[in-house]
């Protein structure tokens, strides 16, 4: 039997009836008093010099508030990382790509907002646009930004170990590449914003926001304000996946309409809109060369990989580093040469989406495992058990794994899908349309060290006990974007003080609860779960106090205990404690019922003794990672792993892939809520699956995005999906609250390669650029005829 | 031009004048606050705005509020009765069929339809019928359990 009560369940998430019965409000519910609507204007060129401006028709149409561009805004640099600030509010010198923001207009309804848009006229001198990233690093190609020559955002060469060495010592050496295209989070709710400055000069805004801290500092430099002025409201949030995380210039344009016209100011972006702002997944450009052993053994990797960022810098540079940094594990690997570049093109900017920069070099580096088995004649998922790490094991890159499932998830994998039964009928370039394929994958759990540079704690979380006798309010700056952040404190808080889950209220996403740094890099159960026990165990420990001094037992003789005190040191007389808790609620109906005091006697007292109870939590990563460039990018308190096998039948007429079975196991240390586990592993599977077979933003010759709407750029529907079997691996990881570390981002990381390694079993072919669409599987199919011999 | 609309919302009668562009979306959510129904797109392609229009499950995006002229439209506020949640909305809560909840009420709406229709729908009918509704974070699997679960309570 577990040891825990609440924890370890399948507890229903505390925002579920809410979102059940359309009572949960986003931001686009919100609505203000005197409020205004608010419309951008965006670019309808990728590249060119604004020569003018002239906002002065869209002025006169009634019904118009205001209208900014770079001259109200101003033209102070923000962005992301601080070492590449090359973003401003709006467009002043040039703009580069198609939906660069250049001004934005409130008025009274939106229908106004968007005439006034259609009414300013911008002059421009159209420039060439970069729109490959391969060769935006080229002389004599067009210059995006001054501050990066030759187009180069951000480069970096890691030499970690001896490659020769490892060359020498290798048996079979082979390269591959792959090549992937920009996608599109997609998530349903697009990002909104309500924003509203009072009478003080406070502004309060609510936002679709993943990190209400970033974007408070964001804001508060950006728009010259002092932070202290700046609230930022997370309301419910429908979805992020890491476009979210950076602030936006919806944002920013809302604050700055509201501080003009002293209204509250709504701008919600449409659907197009969302693909033009981007901030999603990156296109890469991987090249890969690796070794092994006779046995099987790793022997080196020399990887080389472009970025195709689009026109800022975003989170791109924390991205050009994890798709090198995270190919450290799950493998033990002592050599590795990592060759990183990112580039800016004329498109929308790329950022962070979930497995944040390395789940194409995760694909790739599954892939080339594969043919290295092959070649070996090697089963894939033994040459993988073979070279897996260990907990207590060290990367090459010095990344620590303090708990490590890696070969539990593999094995566990492989005997739910019953592989070698399944594999055996296929093996080596079969092509009769039905394949099985395998991967792993290593992920952080947090990310080691903030955006910023500071040491300031990642976290904190105030627990106060309700003065009136019963249960807990827990808050917090963490951002429940879906993903059931507000669900895992509840379950700590009620598990810490014997509290029934009903009687512990979450208030959270909000930047004057508390800083939290947000919900990215998969940090939140395991550094917010930390703060939250230990502020929970600040208020157990000051409610016994008072209640122990009062009884005259020693409060270590206490504790808390299915809604009651209990006490671990023989019988206590409540009975005047009892009592006086009885004169104050005379005419109550529901009193205390049981021998021992309850929680609401016990903290009413509390507060009767001593005043409020309020209980704190913090929480900070230890210093993490070696000394060289961007080693901070990867390193993280605890690190996940996960193994996925796919099953897979092809139409060889057509090439249409059918996903028929995806078996996953992921090591999370421990499941805090079970099924929200199995949720976001589901959710990973569905999000690679996607992007393995239909997820592409396709660009014509000028830039523009041809299939910016949910028909044509394509996600996998209900019908699309196959069963999806999540098995949940328990490590116990040391640094984690009750064992507990990440499952939201790294359950992605093998989805992709497993897919594409049961197509090759299904076909023969390997694709070397996704996503596997019918054309490009039925071309290499005609292009690669089998042999006879091959047939099975 | 305005027009007089009156239609019916989870049975109560209401009578509007409506801008004859204006979609059925925008005057639930806007002109009767029933901000349960969800813009997602706009144009039809991802079923979060799913009210039920006679019964039917439609798009309220593509839907032009005078069409819902005299008809009856059921949203997901109005699924709820006496504080008892419907069957369908209780096992979306018990099975995790909720993450981030925006597909939510336009998935339930689409459910409440088929189980209308079909009391024991196999697991394709259940996956061709929501196939219309996109979710991004649940890969459909806890979704389709909800509603399976619903419908045995059911027959």
């Amino acid at each position: 039997m577990s040891k825990h009560r609440i924890l370890n369940t399948r507890a229903p998430r505390v925002d579920a009836v809410d979102k059940a019965t359309g009572k949960a409000l986003y931001t686009d519910d919100l609505k203000r008093p005197r409020m205004l609507t608010a419309a951008i204007l965006h670019s309808p060129l990728a590249h060119a010099r604004i020569l003018n401006i002239d906002t002065s028709r869209a002025e006169r149409l009634p019904g118009v508030k205001a209208i900014v561009t770079h001259r109200e805004a101003g033209t102070r640099p923000y962005g992301v990382s601080p070492a590449r600030y090359d973003e401003t509010i709006f467009c002043h010198d040039k703009v580069r790509y198609v939906g660069d923001e250049i001004a934005a207009v409130a008025a009274i309804d939106q229908d106004i907002a968007l005439e006034a848009v259609d009414l300013i006229k911008v002059d421009f001198e159209e420039l060439p646009a970069v729109l490959d990233g391969r060769t935006a690093m080229e002389e004599g190609q067009p210059q995006l930004h001054e501050m990066y020559k030759n187009n180069i955002c951000a480069q970096i060469r890691w030499h970690f170990g001896d490659i020769e060495e490892g060359r020498k010592e290798s048996h079979i050496v082979r390269t591959d590449r792959m090549t992937s295209k920009m996608q599109d989070a997609a998530f349903m709710e697009s990002q909104s914003v309500l924003a509203e400055m009072d009478c003080h000069g406070d502004l309060t805004m609510w936002s679709s926001t993943q990190a209400p801290h970033y974007v408070q500092r964001t804001l508060a430099m950006a728009l010259n304000l002092p932070l202290q002025k700046v609230r930022v409201i997370k309301p419910a949030v429908g979805g992020g996946f890491g476009p979210k995380a950076s602030c936006s210039t919806a944002e920013l344009a809302a604050c700055l309409l509201t501080m003009r016209t002293g209204q509250p100011v709504k701008l919600t972006f449409d659907r197009e809109q969302v693909f033009l702002h981007s901030r999603a997944r990156h296109q890469f450009f991987h090249t890969m060369t690796s070794g092994v052993k006779k046995d099987g053994t790793l022997t080196f990797l020399e990887h080389k990989c472009v970025l195709d960022g689009g026109a800022y810098a975003s989170f791109g540079i924390a991205t050009m580093y994890y798709a090198g940094s995270l190919l450290g594990g799950p493998y033990r690997l002592k050599n590795m040469v990592y060759d990183g570049c990112r580039v800016v093109t004329n498109k929308p900017a790329c950022g962070a989406q979930r497995g944040h920069g390395a789940v194409i070099a995760r694909a790739l580096f599954e892939v080339q495992l594969d043919r290295i088995g092959e070649e070996l004649g090697m089963d894939p998922i033994e040459l993988r058990l073979k070279n897996v790490m260990e907990a207590g094991e060290t990367t090459c890159n010095e990344l620590f794994v303090s708990s490590f499932g890696m070969r539990e998830a593999l094995e566990a994998v492989r005997d739910s899908a019953a592989w070698k039964k399944k594999r055996a009928l296929g093996g080596k370039t079969r092509r009769d349309g039905k394949g099985i394929g395998a991967a792993c994958g290593f992920f952080v759990s947090g990310a080691g060290y903030p955006i910023y540079r500071s040491r300031t704690y990642h976290c904190t979380v105030v627990t106060k006990a309700d003065e009136m006798g019963g249960g807990v309010t827990v808050m917090s700056g963490a951002a429940d974007i879906g993903q059931g952040s507000d669900t895992v404190l509840a379950m700590i808080t009620a598990e810490e003080l014997g509290l029934p889950l009903d009687d512990v209220k979450v208030l959270s996403g909000d930047s004057r609860l508390s800083v939290d740094l947000g919900a990215y890099s998969s940090r939140t159960t395991l550094m917010t779960g930390h703060a939250c026990r230990e502020a929970a165990r600040d208020v157990k420990r000051q409610i016994l106090e008072a209640v122990g001094g009062c009884l005259g037992v020693p409060p270590e003789t206490l504790d808390l205990k299915d809604n009651q005190v209990v006490s671990l040191a023989g019988e206590i007389d409540i009975s005047n404690l009892r009592k006086e808790f009885l004169k104050e609620h005379k005419g109550f109906a529901s009193l205390p019922y049981c021998p021992n005091l309850t929680f609401s006697e016990a903290s009413r007292i509390a507060f009767l003794e001593r005043g409020a109870i309020v209980g704190t939590g913090k929480y900070r990563p230890p210093p993490l990672g070696g000394s060289f460039k961007g080693a901070a990018v990867g390193t993280s308190p605890a690190f996940g792993c996960s193994a996925q096998i796919a099953e897979v039948s092809v139409d060889l007429e057509t090439g249409e892939v059918t996903v028929e079975n995806i078996t996953g196991a992921h090591d999370c240390g421990f499941a805090i809520n079970v099924t929200q586990v199995e949720g976001q592993m589901q959710g990973s599977m569905m999000m690679g699956m996607g992007e393995a077979l239909m997820e592409q933003i396709i660009y014509d010759k000028k830039g523009r995005i041809v299939n910016a709407n949910l028909a044509e750029y394509k996600i996998p529907t209900a019908l699309d999906m196959p069963h999806l079997d999540a098995i949940i691996v328990e490590s116990d990881e040391p640094n984690g609250p009750y064992g507990a570390k990440e499952v939201g981002e790294g359950a992605i990381m093998p989805v992709i390669p497993s897919i594409l390694n049961a197509i090759y079993d299904a076909t023969g072919v390997r694709i070397e650029e996704l996503p596997v669409t019918p054309e490009r599987l039925v071309a290499a199919i005609k292009a690669n005829p089998v042999r006879p011999s091959q047939k099975s | 031009m305005k027009k007089i609309i009156s239609f019916v919302v989870n049975g109560i009668e209401h009578e509007l004048a409506v801008e004859p562009r204006r979609t059925l979306l925008e005057v639930l959510r806007e002109d009767l606050g029933l901000t349960g129904t969800k813009k997602g797109c706009g144009i039809g392609d991802c079923g979060t705005c799913t009210v039920l229009l006679n019964g039917v499950a439609t798009f309220s995006c593509l839907t032009l509020a005078i069409q819902a002229d005299g008809c009856s439209v059921e949203t997901v506020e109005g699924l709820a009765e006496g504080g008892k949640l419907h069957r369908l909305q209780q096992e979306f809560v018990d099975h995790g069929a909720i993450q981030c909840g925006f597909c939510t009420p336009g998935m339930l709406m689409t459910a409440v339809e088929l189980l209308r229709r079909d009391s024991a729908p196999s697991e394709q009918d259940i996956r061709r019928a929501i196939s219309g509704n996109l979710c991004r974070c649940t890969g459909y699997q806890k979704i389709v359990e909800a509603i399976q679960a619903a419908s045995e309570k059911t027959s």
